[in-house]
């Protein structure tokens, strides 16, 4: 019933390891610790995907996750997207020019607008005003011990917020990719017609002479993936912030800097690969 | 009833710093327990280590046969909704009301209609005395309603096992004995078991049916309260006294040094008989504690291995009716 009175002998330090007590493992290694952040972020996304599939869904929760993200990303990317497109036309247009093949200026903006362009900007938004605004909530939520209360009552917080909150990127990461195309290719037509001077019947003609549908699935595909890394990375930073509440300032800006990271390469694995299985038009 | 909690040979440790090794102790079906010790103690990884929270690196806590540290996730989830757990904060969450939190498990394990979920909430909320707040939010109400409101959340699903993280920080004397009171009385009404992690002496000596007390890295003891209350151990009885003469320092422990030269200053730990406060009965109204009658046969076959003083308390509080029956 009583263990005899601990007092601790003068002069030895405070948290010396009892010599009693079964060998721990040995520290780990500082080397390894990038591996071991990677790892857990895999298994956080290994986690989420299967309690995707796991009842019951929170629907209320995704649909107004799905809310604040299109209503924080629509605007800004609408936006963006015009002076890309634009960019993209007028260089390419002058490009052609230079090479006396004008008529296909329309095709090769279309082509970079849709492949690259669209999912890039998608992502930027994604991750830079929806993953922020998730990672410094489950940050916020975590530190203030919400998720433990959560997790005590039986509640999985991965089932319950980390699993709407990638559902909706994903989803509008695929809606907002859509309307950045659209509004990329028509800023881009103005641009070429308008300011260049370009045929219009040349410009819409050369689509269907360069592009095909698979870029544009291509491109819908990217902005999936690109939405549910950026709603993983955020989940994981805002899950694990370290040490109060400028840990989570620090977590949202790690979370956004790793994402733009992971996007940029995985785009170009994606790319590489799409471009290695997926023949040229006419070619 | 309440389920028994088995904690076998537990030991925590972040890092290399260890936080406490080899607790053993089992918690009483349906009784009230207190674990006492210095800020800092780690009671409340160990209460977190108990509900699975954190995982300590050996031993195990079995509840109805769940290992809560080394079972698999999906039933530990499971297990968990047998807790009700009040965090030291309340831990409520910032964007709901305080309905719409104390409602959250009711919501999500519960297919009850929204007029039933609304009955048993407004229930719990009149008896934390919250009536007339439920429509704000966590931000807007003070520290000792958030915390009534936490209980109030952890009460909601008729939990069989309560944990308290620090019921009393942050509260007034007054709202201490009632919430004192009230945790009693809770008892009585649904004979969970209890574990109250708290440094307030109020508390201590007059809620718990069994205390428990950590310091240094150990469980120092744990058994029926008379135990502890009347205990000449220089920890147990420096910090149940509220001195600074003893083993426990500022900063956890003193070294013996010290130690020694306060014994030689002659201020060593005072010895002398503490009398043991009767423990509080529940309201009047409320049922006998089941707790209070089982334990009263568990510590009288237990008597012999007692010491003495904590056997005349025992015999002297047993002299009027056990349990609160008001004959």
């Amino acid at each position: 019933m009583t263990a005899p009175l601990p007092v601790r002998p003068a002069g030895e330090p405070a948290d010396r390891v009892p010599a009693d007590a079964t060998p721990r493992q040995k520290p780990p290694s500082r080397l390894l610790a990038p591996l071991r952040e990677t790892g857990k972020l895999f298994a956080l996304a290994a986690a989420v995907t299967r309690a995707i599939f796991r009842r019951p869904f929170q629907v209320r929760e995704f649909i107004e996750q799905f809310w604040f993200v299109a209503s924080v990303t629509i605007l800004p990317a609408a936006l963006v997207s015009i002076p890309f497109g634009a960019v993209i036309a007028l260089q390419v247009g002058s490009l052609t020019e230079q090479l006396g093949a004008q008529s296909f200026t329309g095709g090769a903006s279309v082509l970079a607008v849709i492949q690259q362009a669209s999912p890039l900007i998608v992502a930027l938004l994604i991750s830079g005003a929806a993953g922020s605004a998730i990672c410094a909530d489950l940050g916020s939520r975590k530190i203030r011990e919400e998720l433990d209360a959560m997790e005590v009552m039986g509640v999985s917080p991965i089932q319950r917020l980390v699993v709407p909150r990638v559902l909706a990127t994903m989803l509008v990461a695929v809606l907002l990719n859509g309307l950045v195309s659209v509004v990329g290719t028509l800023g881009g037509y103005f641009f070429n017609v308008i300011m260049q001077g370009g045929t219009p019947g040349a410009y819409l003609a050369s689509f269907s002479a360069l592009a095909q549908l698979p870029d544009l699935y291509i491109g819908e595909f990217k902005a999936l993936v690109f939405g549910f890394i950026a709603g993983i990375v955020a989940a994981y930073r805002g899950l694990n912030p370290r040490g109060g509440p400028k840990g989570v300032g620090d977590a949202v800006n790690q979370s956004v800097v790793i994402t733009f990271m992971l996007l940029f390469f995985v785009n170009m694995v994606l790319t590489a690969i799409y471009l290695q299985i997926v023949p040229a038009k006419g070619s | 009833m309440g389920i028994e909690v088995v904690v076998e040979g537990l030991t925590k440790s972040f890092g290399k710093q260890n936080i406490w090794q080899d607790v053993s102790l089992t918690l009483p079906a349906g009784e009230v327990s207190v674990m006492l010790g210095p800020s800092g103690t780690g009671k409340t990884v160990f209460l977190k280590s108990i509900i699975g929270l954190l995982k300590p690196e050996q031993g195990r806590v079995l509840i109805n046969g769940v290992d809560m540290v080394n079972s698999p996730e999906r039933e530990i989830m499971e297990t968990r909704k047998l807790f009700g757990l009040m965090f030291q904060d309340g831990a409520l969450f910032g964007s709901m009301s305080l309905f719409d939190n104390i409602a959250f498990p009711l919501r999500e394990h519960t297919r009850k209609k929204e007029s039933e979920i609304r009955r048993i909430v407004m229930e719990r909320i009149d008896i934390v005395g919250l009536l007339g707040a439920e429509e704000k939010l966590p931000g807007e109400i003070s520290g000792g309603m958030r915390k009534r409101a936490g209980l109030a959340r952890a009460l909601v699903l008729d939990p069989q096992i309560i944990l308290c993280d620090e019921p009393d920080s942050g509260l007034d004397p007054v709202r201490t004995a009632y919430l004192s009171q009230l945790l009693i009385d809770l008892n009585a009404q649904i004979d969970a078991t209890m574990l109250i992690v708290t440094h307030n002496l109020d508390i201590a000596a007059t809620v718990p049916d069994n205390m428990g007390m950590l310091f240094c890295r150990n469980l120092v003891t744990f058994g029926p309260r008379e135990v502890l209350l009347t205990s000449d151990m220089p920890v147990v009885s420096q910090f149940l006294a509220g001195r600074r003469e003893g083993p426990i320092g500022m900063s956890e422990e003193k070294d013996a040094a010290t130690l020694a030269a306060e014994q030689l200053n002659g201020t060593g730990p005072g010895a002398g008989p503490r009398s043991v406060v009767p423990q509080l009965e529940p309201s009047p109204g409320m049922p006998v504690r089941q707790g209070a009658l089982r334990r009263r046969e568990r510590v009288m076959s237990m008597m012999g291995q007692l010491p003495q003083a904590a056997r005349t308390a025992i015999l002297n509080s047993y002299t009027p009716a056990p349990g609160g029956g008001r004959l």
